[in-house]
């Protein structure tokens, strides 16, 4: 479903280089975890792939069923099914939660030549997935993300990612802030959406939140590489040893 | 909600440089020759039949208005304006006082449909009561209640048809345009018309004046809440014809009014003069909101051409707790001058100013208000959201004054700017001043850029650029809105969005 091929990408603005000879495919039903010290570029890996326009890239290619997305502004890759649930989530005052979540769901639909939703079907939606990451329907009457604790800009995010109902899913850092509760709730949610037709990449520094969605394959990320894959059995190996002994090998 | 929806919708129906509402209509014009003279002021008072005092009023103005020089205090640049190359009196040929829907004009009722704002004329004229309420408002918060709203079209300067004008009747109302009023209720008009804005109040007053050729009058007697909206379109049809709108609202003691004002014209390549003068008067206990919505046409792409709005809008809280709100979304007009204000003059006073000023292209606005405090224990609340994009420039200039018997005079401003893109400006000046030391004066004021980090965030949710922009400043100027009657409020965000197109990429 996605093959990121020797990718090369820099800040447009200083033209420093970021992301450096990445290659990483993730085939459909899969769920791959990205790990990495902080600063090795996962992030930046996640706002490539939404198709941020901060940065360039200047070789390779990512591939999403087989086409390059690298032509595509972010709109277009998200309504392809691309949907990222950000490390930072924005705040977007004066627009309700309900209202952003109806936008973006009718949006999609019209790019896809859908009808948009009939207001009882829309508000069955939200009120449902809602429930399953026990979020208060009050909350969606706030601004989005405005205000929102740590948690609850999260659980907005995995919200969002449910009604939008992504074909992959990019999770930059979704555990931290979270408790252990919100944690469990949160991971029940995506794993809900494990599909044989999705792909979900999970992006986190700890491995922790691997208990709770456990990892077809896990990805070491370090000065924008890959540096080593393996199975869950190296993200549990990574919380005893360290990133330090991986770093060493590939050195 | 489904406003943003709208928005999104419309947006994307219109081309860069098509302006929408850029249409012209056949309607025949009976007009007067270009110029100004005290023979023209005579021929638009005769041609109003209006009585002598009327006339010797507008040229009292005129004289005045000779003596006067053209304001350049403003923050807009333009090309000096030919005060003698402007036709002052422009009429479609009308068939007097249409009874029902096949009397009106069908090129009129053509127009009315291709408008499609505020309201669908159709039905307002059919007495279509509307109710449009839905789960998901009450989910988002929104207490807009939908109703009825009565229409006072002004077509090119004379007013051509009026509805609902039986149910007001029947409450006492009396809703009907400014030339009528002289006529049928001269005491009326005598009484209050000049008592806020005098004859010798500025140039573009002054002007308006001496040669106004239509607007409404709205009087709503003691202790009567009016039963609907009250609403004028305003509508520049002939080409250079300049439009002296004069309105005037009267509550009396504990009256209640709500009055809309929502304004769009063609396209045209000369640009034209608009200098309307509204007077509002309340009573002890009385109320009246007045929200525009404005959609004048700006200009081309290279701002060329549209108009010019030159406007005088005061309100008199003359009584004890009486209240004036003005709202205002500004979208359109080449030039915007305009200063809706408030003096505070009855014990127990207030005013408040709503205003959404969005600038694109090559557009220039320099708006805000003024809040004089007279009375005692008088409050005033100003919520400016000006937004520009493209070249424009967009000025929030107020004023805030105590008199020295004004005890404890309350004021709290909040003027946020929002910019989008690095070619337009966004200024504030404040003026305030305190004459008693009771007074408590809050200043706010904060200029922002569209992040692109928002923006990226709401494109990822596959919200396309433009409509992600939309989105964004709809939420940006969300307090105000929400002080629009609902018809308005969906009106304003259709506006606002359509405005701020083309201002990326
Ligand atoms: N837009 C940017 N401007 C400047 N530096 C950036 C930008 N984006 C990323 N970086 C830098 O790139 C490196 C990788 O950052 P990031 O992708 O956030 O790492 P991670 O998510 O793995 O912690 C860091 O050194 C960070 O400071
Ligand atoms: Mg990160």
């Amino acid at each position: 479903m996605l093959e990121i091929k020797n990718l090369h990408a820099r800040i447009v603005d200083d033209g420093t280089e970021i992301i450096r000879g990445l290659d990483l495919t993730v085939k459909a039903g899969e769920v791959a975890a990205i790990m990495g010290p902080n600063g090795s570029g996962k992030s930046t890996l996640s706002y490539i792939l939404a198709g941020r326009e901060d940065y360039e890239v200047t070789e390779g290619d990512i591939l999403y069923n087989g086409q390059s997305i690298l032509e595509m502004d972010p709109a277009e890759r998200a309504t392809a099914g691309i949907f990222l649930a950000f490390q930072y989530p924005m705040e977007i005052p004066g627009v309700a939660t309900m209202e952003f979540l109806k936008v973006a769901m009718n949006e999609q639909r019209k790019a896809r030549g859908e009808e948009p939703l009939k207001i009882p079907e829309f508000l069955k939606r939200v009120k449902d997935a809602a429930g399953l990451l026990n979020m208060d329907m009050n909350m969606l009457k706030r601004p989005l993300n405005v205000g929102f604790s740590g948690g609850e800009k999260k659980r907005a995010e995995i919200l969002q990612m449910k009604l939008l109902e992504p074909k992959l899913c990019v999770l930059d850092e979704t555990d931290s802030g979270l408790d252990i509760d919100a944690l469990k709730i949160v991971a029940d949610g995506v794993n809900a959406l494990r599909s044989p037709d999705r792909a979900i990449v999970v992006i986190t520094h700890y491995q922790r939140l691997l208990e709770h969605i456990v990892p077809d394959s896990v990805h070491v990320l370090y000065k924008g590489q890959v540096i080593k894959s393996g199975d869950k059995s190296l993200a549990l190996d990574l919380e005893t040893n360290g990133y330090a002994g991986v770093i060493g090998q590939a050195a | 909600m489904p406003a943003v929806q709208e928005t999104i919708d419309r947006v994307r129906k219109i081309d860069v440089d098509q302006y929408k509402y850029g249409f012209q209509t056949e309607i025949e014009m009976d007009k007067a020759p270009k110029g100004l003279s005290e023979e023209i002021i005579r021929f638009i008072s005769a041609k109003k039949g209006e009585p002598d005092w009327m006339l010797e009023w507008r040229l009292g103005a005129y004289r005045r208005w000779l003596t006067l020089e053209e304001p350049t205090w403003a923050r807009v640049h333009y090309p000096k304006i030919d005060f003698q190359d402007i036709h002052y009196y422009a009429a479609p040929k009308s068939t007097p006082g249409p009874k029902s829907l096949s009397e009106v004009d069908p090129e009129l009722l053509k127009v009315y449909e291709k408008l499609g704002i505020p309201l669908k004329e159709q039905e307002i004229l059919a007495g279509v009561q509307k109710t449009e309420e839905s789960e998901l408002e009450e989910a988002n918060d929104n207490v807009y209640k939908s109703g009825r709203v009565a229409v006072d079209a002004v077509f090119d300067s004379v007013s051509v048809v009026t509805t609902f004008k039986k149910e007001l009747a029947e409450a006492g109302v009396i809703f009907c345009s400014i030339s009528e009023a002289i006529r049928e209720h001269p005491e009326l008009v005598q009484k209050y018309l000049g008592s806020v804005v005098p004859t010798s109040d500025n140039f573009y007053a002054t002007l308006n004046s001496a040669v106004f050729t239509d607007g409404s009058f709205v009087f709503v007697p003691k202790g009567v809440r009016c039963p609907m909206e009250l609403s004028t379109y305003f509508r520049i049809n002939e080409k250079n014809t300049g439009q002296f709108e004069r309105t005037l609202i009267i509550a009396e003691e504990g009256a209640y009014v709500s009055y809309l004002e929502g304004c769009t014209a063609p396209q045209r390549d000369e640009n034209q003069l608009h200098a309307a003068v509204v007077e509002l008067i309340a009573l002890d206990d009385a109320e009246i909101k007045y929200s525009t919505v404005q959609n004048w046409y700006p200009g081309d792409a290279e701002g060329k051409g549209g108009i010019y709005n030159f406007v005088t809008k005061r309100g008199d809280c003359r009584g004890d707790r009486s209240k004036i709100s003005w709202t205002q979304v500004e979208t359109g007009s080449a030039i915007t001058w305009k200063y809706p204000s408030c003096i505070l003059r009855g014990d127990d006073s207030s005013g408040e100013f709503y205003s959404i000023a969005v600038s694109n292209g090559y557009q220039q606005v320099d708006s805000g208000t003024k809040m004089i405090h007279l009375g005692k224990n008088t409050s005033s609340r100003i919520i400016s959201k000006g937004i520009a994009a493209g070249y424009s420039q967009n000025t929030y200039r107020g004023q805030v004054s105590a008199h020295r018997k004004a005890t404890n005079a309350r004021n709290f401003t909040n003027c946020d700017s929002l910019l989008i893109g690095d070619q337009c400006g966004a200024h504030t000046v404040p003026y305030m001043e305190a004459k008693n030391a009771t007074a408590q004066f809050e200043h706010e004021a904060t200029t922002s850029k569209i992040s692109e980090d928002q923006k990226f965030y709401v494109m990822q949710r596959g919200i396309p650029e433009e409509e992600a922009i939309a989105l964004i400043v709809n939420g940006f100027v969300k307090d105000v809105i929400q002080q629009l009657p609902m018809e308005f409020a969906v009106e304003a965000q259709k506006l606002i969005g359509i405005s701020l197109e083309g201002s990326v990429g």
